[in-house]
């Protein structure tokens, strides 16, 4: 019943639907990557500067002849790996953070606070940046540099959450009854701040992709890892002799935060039904 | 025709009666090129323009901006273009590495090797006032540069004196045969210095520092930082109506694309060194207005190679650094990744330097016999194919040398080498490789004309030092090739000498202590009306007092 009604909110919001088959065909595109381009996305397979619709690279060779089309969809997986386990660290820092904050107010909720400024006032990007250089560019490096930059906002949203939440009459009665802090948290207050979360936890998987790819540009990325945001730093130098290297990639990244950007929508339209109604 | 105009305004009729003119002379022009006998009347005049003219000011780049202009305490690839103009060595060299007059007008080495004596040409100042003398060259080298400057240091270091005979004759005594020494004078391993400034003071912190006084043909006007660095001609130059030019402009251009840019819209009318990136090359070299050599980079001939840490394994097998070399495409780095700018190295020593030898083992792509010694090793692919792992951490010099790790990388996994890459700053690869903190990693050194000057500190033991960057970091160590290097640098007889360093060649290129991957060349793109530039090894270091621009 609350499935189907969730569904028809969503449905509503016709954005949101192609945002979700973009994002359904970009997930299988990463999902069979290796069936589709069998081999490393690094081999240099065919001859260099290839132009798209060549014989064996249909989106065209890169200067060391490797294929575009397959570092696109190895990319995706790069992209889609980094933007949910980033996401899901910041999940678990903020809100952790946040309903602390929330739940005890007064001088703890002061120290987190005043922490979580301490983050706000320093640019996303330069600390993002800086992590990396400093902990030497890798996968595991790049998740944590992108949770401890995205994880402030969560934490602020999770606090008002809960600060709102407490002072409900379930909570007190929960008090009452003698529930532990942990379990009301857990329990009561958590599951029903959820939906402002679960929304903007769905753009944060878009601004992390994007951090990914800027991170990548700058040669800040793995090295062993194919990624778009790679491949458009590495052909960015070519790019009057050869468009194609830099286009596609960037397409792609273009394509998956739109559609992330639009569920995220559509998400808010289905989770927040007040809004939904005062529209229909 | 004209008459039919005639009720035409006069100024309109002479605009047409221009315009006809024109038309035919272009006319005349066509046919005569049409026909083949008449192009030499047409080159004619082009040929009298060959005589140099006065005046005139050359605009080129200099990128990075250089920290100073005072070379004796700088010698960055930036410091050394522009300050070339400014302060003169003794000698400069020839294609071939021999050498010509700069400040010394003719110089003599006695039979035994010991004795160097050179005759300083006369009535020279320096841009002060002040006149030059014997007495600078041997404050220079004695005092000055023995201080600052570690490649003079360890040149002028051999010498037991050094000796003004009069103002204008200085005389160099060797404790023992060096005849590399004859390579020492060029301007950024020896420029002279102004002894009356500098005598008796603190070098480093001399405020003389900022305004440059030297002897060269160009003096520094004006330096705006981060805008452009202004030399004008030395009135007082002593070789007669030199230069030509009024004055030379180097730009500070940080955006690479904005340097092509500034090529092709003739804003500059040279670049050189890695002014422009390699990528760039292929499209500038179509460009009507410039020309393209990759000569003139002779005396710092960089090789660039695979440096391979020795203390770690398998690395210290040389059977596995023979499969990687075996495993390399080194036409395919030149071709494409460097764009074709360099040539395919044989061995230790850049063909452009005396003594190469290229009889020595040389180890063309062939992934059977890399598969085969590694075999020979007991290295079996394992169930995903992987023989052993490596870390290659690349050098991190920018993008040219990013691909070039990315290609490494897939090279030896064809092998079953399978590679991880590290990624570094500059700063923090310079450390780890003084310290030995690395397994493979890519690196390049300019090798100064003579091995005993740039190619023997990478290979001889005595040169393991710790900390210490562009020394034997790989930890290599053979006597033989210690002692062939040591004889070497000693034997007066050149013969001798190509024996020995023919034999360290074969040596080397057996034991492979680093694998060679490309004999580096550099692009100097000079504007067509731009004459006699770029004539010496040292190329667009040298002092430019008889280049001109044709009108």
């Amino acid at each position: 019943m609350m499935n189907s009604d969730f569904w028809r909110a969503f449905a509503r919001n016709k954005g949101a639907v192609l945002g979700l088959a973009i994002l359904i065909a970009i997930v299988v595109l990463a999902a069979f990557a290796s069936v589709l381009f069998p081999g490393d996305p690094w081999e240099m397979a065919t001859a260099p500067f290839q132009p798209p619709l060549s014989e064996d690279a249909m989106l065209g060779s890169d200067m060391l002849g490797r294929d575009i089309a397959s570092g696109i969809a190895h990319g995706a997986r790069v992209s889609l790996l980094i933007g949910l386990t980033s996401t899901a660290a910041a999940l678990a820092i903020g809100v952790t953070l946040g309903a602390l904050a929330g739940f005890h107010g007064g001088k703890v909720d002061d120290a987190i606070m005043r922490f979580t400024e301490l983050f706000q006032t320093i640019p996303n990007f330069v600390l993002a940046v800086v992590l990396v250089a400093i902990f030497t560019p890798s996968l595991t490096t790049i998740v944590l540099a992108i949770a401890i930059v995205s994880w402030p906002p969560l934490a602020r949203l999770a606090r008002a959450e809960f600060l709102s939440l407490r002072s409900r009459e379930f909570v007190q009665a929960a008090i009452t009854t003698g529930q532990s802090n942990s379990t009301i948290i857990l329990r009561q207050i958590l599951p029903n701040s959820l939906s402002p979360i679960i929304v903007s936890a769905s753009l944060m998987v878009a601004t992390a992709i994007l951090l990914e790819s800027s991170l990548s540009f700058l040669g800040l990325g793995d090295p062993n890892a194919m990624s778009w945001g790679y491949m458009i730093g590495a052909a960015r130098t070519v790019i009057r002799q050869a468009w194609w290297m830099s286009v596609f990639p960037g397409l792609a990244i273009v394509l998956t935060v739109l559609a992330l950007n639009l569920v995220g929508e559509g998400l808010n339209d289905a989770l927040n039904p007040k809004l939904a109604r005062s529209r229909g | 025709m004209t008459r039919r105009l005639s009720g035409f305004p006069a100024s309109i009729q002479r605009g047409f009666r221009r315009n006809v003119h024109r038309a035919a002379a272009a006319g005349l022009l066509a046919a005569a090129l049409a026909i083949p006998g008449t192009a030499a009347l047409i080159a004619a005049p082009a040929m009298a323009q060959e005589t140099p003219v006065r005046g005139g000011v050359l605009n080129s780049i200099v990128q990075p901006e250089p920290p100073t202009l005072m070379l004796g305490l700088n010698q960055q690839g930036p410091t050394q273009t522009v300050a070339g103009k400014i302060y003169q060595g003794l000698l400069t060299y020839d294609r071939k590495l021999n050498p010509l007059p700069s400040l010394a007008e003719s110089w003599t080495v006695s039979p035994d090797g010991l004795t160097y004596t050179f005759k300083l040409f006369q009535n020279v100042k320096w841009h002060d006032g002040k006149p030059f003398s014997a007495n600078d060259v041997v404050f220079s080298t004695s005092k000055f540069l023995m201080e600052v400057h570690p490649r003079a240091r360890a040149a002028f270091s051999r010498c037991e004196s050094i000796k003004a005979l009069d103002d204008h004759t200085v005389e160099f005594k060797l404790k023992e045969p060096f005849p590399a020494f004859i390579q020492a004078f060029e301007v950024s391993s020896a420029p002279i210095v102004p002894a009356h400034i500098y005598e008796g003071s603190d070098y480093r912190a001399n405020p003389a520092n900022n305004t440059p006084i030297g002897t060269g043909p160009f003096k520094l006007k004006e330096w705006v930082k981060g805008s452009y660095i202004q030399l004008v001609r030395n009135e007082d130059y002593y070789k007669k109506d030199l230069p030509y030019l009024d004055g030379i402009t180097f730009r500070v251009i940080p955006d690479a694309a904005s340097r092509s840019l500034a090529l092709e819209s003739g804003q500059v009318q040279q670049t050189q060194y890695s002014d422009l990136e390699p990528f760039e090359v292929p499209r500038m070299k179509t460009l009507p207005n410039v020309t393209l050599t990759t000569a003139g980079y002779e005396f710092v001939a960089p090789m660039a190679w695979l440096e391979i840490n020795h203390r770690v394994k398998p690395l210290d097998d040389k059977r596995f650094r023979k499969a990687i070399a075996y495993a390399i495409d080194r036409k395919f780095i030149r071709d494409k990744i460097w764009f074709g700018l360099g040539r395919v190295p044989t061995g230790p020593i850049n063909s452009v330097v005396k003594f190469y030898d290229p009889k020595v083992t040389t180890y063309e792509p062939n992934l059977d016999k890399a598969k085969a010694l590694l075999d020979e090793m007991g290295l079996k692919p394992d169930g995903k194919g992987v023989r052993a792992t490596v870390k290659l951490m690349p050098m991190p010099y920018g993008e040219t040398w990013t691909r070039l790790g990315e290609y490494l990388k897939q090279a030896l996994g064809k092998v079953g080498v399978s590679v991880v890459l590290e990624s570094t700053d500059a700063a923090g690869w310079a450390q780890r490789v003084a310290n030995w903190d690395y397994e493979i990693t890519t690196n390049f050194l300019y090798q100064y004309g003579d091995p005993a000057l740039g190619v023997a500190r990478t290979y001889i033991s005595s040169n393991i030092r710790k900390g210490v960057l562009f020394t034997n970091t790989m930890g290599y160590s053979n006597p033989k090739v210690d002692e062939l290097f040591d004889q070497a640098s000693r034997e007066n007889d050149p013969a001798k000498r190509q024996e020995q360093y023919s034999e360290v060649q074969r040596i080397l290129s057996d034991d492979l202590p680093v694998v060679w991957l490309l004999e580096m060349e550099f692009p100097t793109f000079l504007d067509k009306r731009v004459k006699n530039a770029n004539t010496t090894a040292i190329g667009v270091n040298d002092t430019y007092e008889s280049v001109w621009l044709a009108k």
